[in-house]
């Protein structure tokens, strides 16, 4: 089965609801509406012909100049059964960024998704465990989001002095 | 038969000063204890990364601490002397690091090998701890990217001589303990 086969056999399957399907570097890539993730990836792995059982990957990206849909969900699947990856994004708002979880269908989400919540603020509905997992517990903000200067010139725990930044050493 | 051969090139460490007469050698208890301390330091590898793997081969054969006295390594705190943190420590890694200090019984020294582990090195970021003496008190500083074992070496030598050199009753102090205050500890 090609790629075209498979976005085909989504197609059929949700009619009208997938968009921006294209297959660049042997790797396909749909665009679905968030509340249809969990449909999507349920079909996807219950699928005789299709069978994507294996979640290699689960992030986010941050588009800050997408109004009402600044964050996008990535899912990185993989079929063993007919060697092929399919990629399927869906976008959120930055003000309300709420996504299923998708830890009851792959264990294996729990921890990824703890992680796009760690550094992307996304909140992943159903989730058992929802906390930070590689951050210090204290952070009240979302580092990977693009709405920091590449500096922060309100920091205090840097030491500027041995860094060329002012201090006594100029 | 074959000849016996001797190590004739054994290093012996030199006397302390003190008193020498006729069968009797009279120092202070200071001198004794520091020469004893300064030469069966064992240290506790806290290594995260490169700069781990210059002191595994600070440890091998090449440039063997052991010449210093520092054959054992001892992986609990509560059995060590020396903690040396080599390479990067996050935020979330700083409480942990705390806490095997803690562990460690009076005297303790602390080294930190590398960039990192002393100011944060190229890690300007939100994740990583500004240098290990933000949380712990740290008696020498190892510079280089990571240092090579020389570097290692050289800072465990100054450890030696600070371990030497210091008074018994250091830890007793108000200075000490206004130190240990200073970051909360006790």
């Amino acid at each position: 089965m090609t790629h075209e086969q498979i976005i085909e056999t989504l197609e059929a399957a949700f009619a009208g609801q997938l968009s921006d399907c294209d297959t660049a570097h042997g790797i396909s890539s749909i665009t679905i509406p968030a509340a249809a993730n969990l449909k999507v990836l349920q079909f996807l792995y219950d699928s005789e012909d299709l069978q994507f059982r294996f979640l290699t990957d689960l992030t986010a990206v941050h588009y800050p100049n997408r109004t009402n849909e600044e964050l996008c969900v990535v899912y990185h699947l993989h079929s063993l059964y007919l060697n092929k990856r399919l990629r399927v994004k869906l976008y959120v708002p930055v003000a309300a960024p709420k996504v299923f979880t998708a830890s009851k269908l792959f264990s294996g989400a729990n921890w990824m998704e703890r992680e796009t919540f760690d550094f992307f603020g996304v909140e992943f509905v159903g989730h058992p465990n929802l906390k930070r997992i590689l951050n210090v517990d204290e952070m009240d903000y979302f580092p990977m989001r693009k709405e920091y200067p590449m500096e922060d010139p309100t920091r205090i725990d840097k030491d500027d002095e041995m860094f060329g930044r002012g201090g006594t050493i100029c | 038969m074959r000849p016996v051969q001797y190590n004739t090139n054994l290093k012996m460490v030199d006397l302390p000063e003190g008193h020498t007469g006729e069968g009797f050698f009279a120092t202070s208890l200071n001198n004794v204890i520091g020469l004893a301390r300064k030469n069966s330091i064992w240290p506790l590898p806290f290594a995260t990364s490169c700069c781990g793997i210059e002191f595994m081969a600070t440890m091998a054969a090449h440039y063997d601490l052991a010449r210093f006295g520092s054959e054992r390594l001892g992986f609990s705190p509560r059995q060590c002397d020396l903690l040396m943190v080599m390479g990067t420590i996050s935020k979330k890694m700083a409480p942990v690091l705390r806490q095997v200090y803690l562990q460690m019984a009076e005297p303790r020294w602390v080294l930190a090998v590398g960039a990192c582990a002393s100011s944060g090195g190229i890690f300007d970021s939100y994740s990583v701890l500004q240098g290990i003496d933000q949380v712990i008190p740290v008696d020498v500083y190892v510079p280089g990217c990571p240092p090579r074992p020389e570097a290692i070496i050289d800072g465990i030598m100054k450890i030696q001589e600070l371990v030497g050199q210091e008074s018994l009753r250091r830890r007793n102090s108000e200075q000490y303990k206004g130190l240990l205050e200073s970051y909360g500890i006790q």
